[in-house]
C-alpha cells in the first residue's frame, strides 16, 4: 500500500491505463503542457507525448464530439472537463450521442469513453461553478455515473471506467483532490463499477453518502457514537448508476433508519431515487421516514458563510440522524 | 384552500371553550404561532394560536360564544377564497364537530395535541391523525410477528407514532421475567411530566377491572385508613425551620408530600395508572396537591417530588398555590400528576376519604395531627396522632398492595430517616 492523494491516485490510474492500452488517450483543456488545471494529468504529456495527451481549445462541445467520434473509430478517449459545470456546453454530445450510439446504431458502435473532472462545490466559486450534476446524467439510459470518495476508490474505479466499453461519467471533487489515503500498488488493481462499499459498520442508522459527503458522514458517525452512543453505518454507493441498491437495502434492513447526504440539490436528486428504491425494497424495515440532506434550493452563494450554510455539514448530518433515531 | 377552524383542546379536561375575545379580525392575515383568539376553558384563559399562516376569513363564534371541542369557530384560508360551501356546512348543527368528538382518541395519541391548534408555546406541530394509529413499518411488522395488539402500545414518536423501540419495550414488558426484574424505577432529573413505561394488562387484571367497575362505577375505589404517629415529623420540621427564614418555612404537608413520593418509589403499582389495555408505570413521583380556591378546587403538581428536598417542595407548593388562587396556572402545572394528596387537617378534620383524580391510581386524605393518649411499652403517653386514608383504584391496586404502601408511608413519617434509606 502507498499513501497517495486522490489527485495522484487518479494520475496513477491514467498513467497505468495509458501504458496498458495504446488506444487510451486523454484530451481536454490544459491537460497536456500545463499538466491539467488541477494537476491530475501531471507528467503524462511529457511521458506519452502529443498523440496520447492532447490539449483542446476551449470548445467543450467540440472536443467531447471529437472524443465520441474517436471512440466510434476504436479508441478509448478520456475526456477531461475542467469542471463538470462546463460539461453543460457538451451535453448534446454526452446525452444525445455518447449515451445513445450503441442503441441507435443497432449495436454497431459502442462508445468506450470516459468523461471526467471535478463536480460539485469548490472554495467560493459561486453559482455557475459549484453545481453537482450527477442526477442530470444519471437520468439518461446509456450512461454510467461514478463518484469516488477516497484515493483507492478513485484509482480502482477510474481504471475500471477506462476499461469499460460504455460511456462513463466520472465525477471527482475539487475539495478532495488533496485528501490522502492508502492505495494498493498493484498495476492491475481495479474496483468493479456498480458495487457499493460499507465505509463504516453500524447497527442503528444508515447514512448513504457519496463523494465529498462520505468523509463528512464518517466524521458525523464518530461524533454521534461519542455523544449519543448510537451506531451509524456509512454506505458509499461509489457508482451512482448502475446503483447497488442491494447493499443499501441490506444496511437499512439492519438499522431500520436511513439518512441520505448529497451535495446536489434535493429535487429529483439521486437521494430522491435511493429513497424511492428503499421504499420499494425495504418498506417493512423502516422505523422512520427517510431523511435527506441536500444543498439548499438556491444558486450557490459566493459569500463564504452562505456557501457553508447552503452545503451539507457534519452538524446537519448529526441532526438528521437524531431525528430518524427519535433522539 | 379555505378550511374550518375548530375549537381546539386547550386543556386536558376541556370539553368546550368560550371565546373571550378575538385578537385577529376578519380579513386579518396571521403567521404560524400567532394568537388568533383568547379562549376561556374550564381552568384558565388560554391563547389559541395558529399552527400555520393564513387569513381569518370568517368568524363563526364571536366573543362570548361557547363552542364544543371540534366545533367550527372560524374559517381560515387565503384572501379572496370562496367560502360559501364551508359557510353552508358550518351553519347547521355542526355535524363535523360531532364527528370529531365521536372519533375515539387512539391510545397512542394520548400525549399528542388533539386539534389543529396548539396552546401557547406549542410542542412540535402535530398533524391530525383522524383517529388512525400511526405506526412505523418495522413496528407494524414486529407487532404482527409477535402477535402484539398495537392498540395496547403507547407510541413515543412524533404524533404518537408507534416506533420500533415502543414494540421492543412492549415485548420486553410482556415477558414475565422482564416484569419481575423491574419492580422499582430509576430516579431521574426532573424535567416536565413523569416518563413512564406501559405493560400490557394481564387477563386477570382485566377481569378484576371490569367486574369491580360494573359493581361500583368506572373507578372502583376502596379505602384504607391508618394511624400515624407524627411526633418525629413535627420535631424534624422544627429542626429544619430553625434555620429557615420566615417566608421559607417547611410545613408538615411538605414533609408528607416528600414521604408519599419516596414511598411511591418503593411501590410502583401505586405510582401507576390503569389504561384499559395496559398499565402505565410512572418513573417519577409527580404529586398533585389539592388547593382550595374561591371557585372550587385545583390540584397543582409537584413534579419529581421524590427527587426534591423539603424546602424545595415547600417553595414550589407555595408558588403553585398562590398562582392557582390567581388563576394563573398553566395546564401542565395542574394536570398529569401520578398520585395526589388532599389535606384537610388545617380545618380540624380528623379523618375523611378523598376522591381519586383519574387516571391516577390513588389519593391520600390527610387529617389533623392531634395529641392523643396512646399506650407505648405498657405506659399511657401523649403522641401526635394523624389519620391518613388512602383511596385506591382497585383496577391497579389490590388491598394488600395498598396496605403495604401505606405501611411504608407510615413508617417513613414515624421515622423520617427511612425516606432516605
Amino acid at each position: 500500500m502507498a499513501t497517495l492523494t486522490i489527485r495522484d491516485a487518479l494520475n496513477q490510474a491514467l498513467r497505468e491505463e495509458l501504458i496498458r492500452d495504446e488506444n487510451v488517450f486523454i484530451m481536454g483543456e490544459e491537460v497536456a503542457e500545463y499538466d491539467g488545471a488541477y494537476k491530475v494529468t501531471r507528467g503524462l504529456w511529457k511521458e506519452f507525448g502529443d498523440k496520447r495527451v492532447v490539449d483542446a481549445p476551449i470548445t467543450e462541445l467540440g472536443f467531447a464530439g471529437l472524443g465520441v467520434g474517436a471512440a466510434m473509430a476504436g479508441l478509448r478517449p478520456v475526456i477531461e472537463f475542467m469542471t463538470w459545470n462546463f460539461s453543460i456546453l457538451a451535453a448534446d454530445q454526452i446525452i444525445n450521442h455518447a449515451a445513445k450510439m450503441l442503441y441507435m446504431s443497432g449495436g454497431e458502435f459502442n462508445i468506450p469513453i470516459v468523461f471526467r473532472g471535478p463536480n460539485g462545490s469548490a472554495f467560493q466559486v459561486s453559482s455557475q461553478h459549484s453545481q453537482a450534476l450527477e442526477a442530470l446524467y444519471a437520468n439518461f439510459p446509456g450512461l454510467k455515473v461514478v463518484m469516488p470518495s477516497n484515493a483507492a476508490d478513485a484509482k480502482g474505479l477510474l481504471k475500471s471506467a477506462i476499461r469499460d466499453d460504455n460511456p462513463v461519467i466520472f465525477m471527482e471533487q475539487e475539495r478532495m483532490y488533496g485528501m490522502k489515503g492508502e492505495v494498493p500498488e498493484d498495476d492491475d488493481f481495479t474496483i468493479p463499477l456498480g458495487v457499493a462499499d460499507v465505509k463504516r459498520e453500524g447497527t442503528d442508522c444508515t447514512i448513504v453518502a457519496r463523494s465529498m459527503t462520505v468523509p463528512m458522514a464518517l466524521d458525523a458517525a464518530e461524533k454521534i457514537r461519542e455523544q449519543f452512543d448510537v451506531s451509524v453505518e456509512v454506505v458509499d454507493p461509489r457508482t451512482i448508476k448502475p446503483l447497488d441498491i442491494d447493499t443499501i437495502a441490506n444496511s437499512v434492513r439492519k438499522t431500520n433508519r436511513l439518512v441520505i447526504v448529497e451535495e446536489s440539490h434535493a429535487f429529483a436528486s439521486v437521494g430522491a431515487e435511493i429513497s424511492h428504491q428503499i421504499m420499494e425494497t425495504a418498506f417493512d424495515h423502516l422505523d422512520a421516514p427517510v431523511k435527506r440532506i441536500s444543498t439548499a434550493e438556491t444558486p450557490m452563494p459566493y459569500a463564504k458563510n452562505l456557501e457553508a450554510a447552503a452545503l451539507p455539514s457534519v452538524d446537519k448530518i448529526i441532526a438528521a440522524v437524531k431525528e430518524v433515531c427519535y433522539l | 384552500m379555505a378550511e374550518k377552524f375548530l375549537m381546539p383542546k386547550l386543556s386536558p379536561t376541556m370539553e368546550e371553550g368560550q371565546i373571550s375575545r378575538w385578537v385577529k379580525n376578519e380579513g386579518d392575515a396571521f403567521e404560524a404561532n400567532e394568537t388568533l383568539a383568547e379562549v376561556d376553558t374550564d381552568k384558565a384563559t388560554m391563547e389559541m394560536t395558529a399552527l400555520s399562516g393564513g387569513t381569518l376569513l370568517k368568524i363563526l363564534k364571536g366573543a362570548g360564544d361557547t363552542a364544543a371541542l371540534g366545533e367550527a369557530i372560524a374559517i381560515i384560508g387565503q384572501k379572496g377564497e370562496d367560502i360559501s360551501a364551508l359557510l353552508a356546512e358550518a351553519s347547521p348543527a355542526a355535524p363535523a364537530a360531532k364527528k370529531a368528538e365521536e372519533a375515539p382518541a387512539p391510545k397512542a395519541a394520548v400525549q399528542a395535541p388533539v386539534a389543529a391548534v396548539a396552546p401557547t408555546a406549542p410542542p412540535a406541530v402535530s398533524a391530525p391523525t383522524n383517529g388512525r394509529l400511526l405506526v412505523s413499518p418495522i413496528a407494524a411488522r414486529m407487532a404482527a410477528e409477535n402477535g402484539l395488539d398495537l392498540k395496547s402500545v403507547a407510541g413515543s414518536g412524533p404524533n404518537g407514532r408507534i416506533i420500533k423501540r415502543d414494540i421492543e419495550t412492549a415485548l420486553a414488558g410482556a415477558s414475565p421475567s422482564a416484569r419481575t426484574a423491574t419492580p422499582a424505577f430509576t430516579p431521574s432529573t426532573v424535567v416536565g411530566a413523569s416518563a413512564y413505561r406501559e405493560e400490557p394488562t394481564s387477563q386477570m387484571r382485566r377481569v378484576i377491572a371490569s367486574r369491580l367497575a360494573e359493581s361500583i362505577g368506572p373507578v372502583p375505589t376502596f379505602y384504607l385508613t391508618r394511624e400515624v404517629e407524627m411526633d418525629n415529623v413535627l420535631s424534624l420540621r422544627k429542626a429544619i425551620n430553625a434555620s429557615q427564614p420566615e417566608s421559607e418555612k417547611v410545613s408538615v404537608n411538605d414533609i408528607i408530600v416528600k414521604a408519599v413520593a419516596m414511598a411511591l418509589r418503593k411501590h410502583p403499582f401505586v405510582n401507576a395508572s390503569y389504561q384499559d389495555r395496559t398499565i402505565r408505570f410512572y418513573e417519577q413521583a409527580d404529586i398533585g396537591v389539592a388547593v382550595a380556591i374561591d371557585e372550587g378546587l385545583i390540584t397543582p403538581v409537584v413534579r419529581g417530588a421524590d427527587l426534591k428536598g423539603f424546602v424545595e417542595i415547600g417553595a414550589e407548593i407555595r408558588s403553585l398555590a398562590a398562582r392557582a388562587r390567581d388563576k394563573k396556572l398553566q395546564p401542565e402545572e395542574y394536570t398529569g400528576a401520578t398520585f395526589s394528596i388532599s389535606n384537610l387537617g388545617m380545618f380540624g378534620i380528623k379523618e375523611f376519604t378523598a376522591i381519586i383524580n383519574p387516571p391516577e391510581a390513588g389519593i391520600i386524605a390527610v387529617g389533623a395531627a392531634t395529641p392523643t393518649p396512646v399506650v407505648r411499652d405498657g405506659q399511657i403517653v401523649i403522641r401526635s396522632i394523624m389519620n391518613i386514608t388512602m383511596s385506591c383504584d382497585h383496577r391497579v391496586i389490590d388491598g394488600a398492595t395498598g396496605a403495604k404502601f401505606l405501611d411504608t408511608l407510615a413508617r417513613m413519617l414515624e421515622q423520617p430517616a427511612l425516606m432516605f434509606a
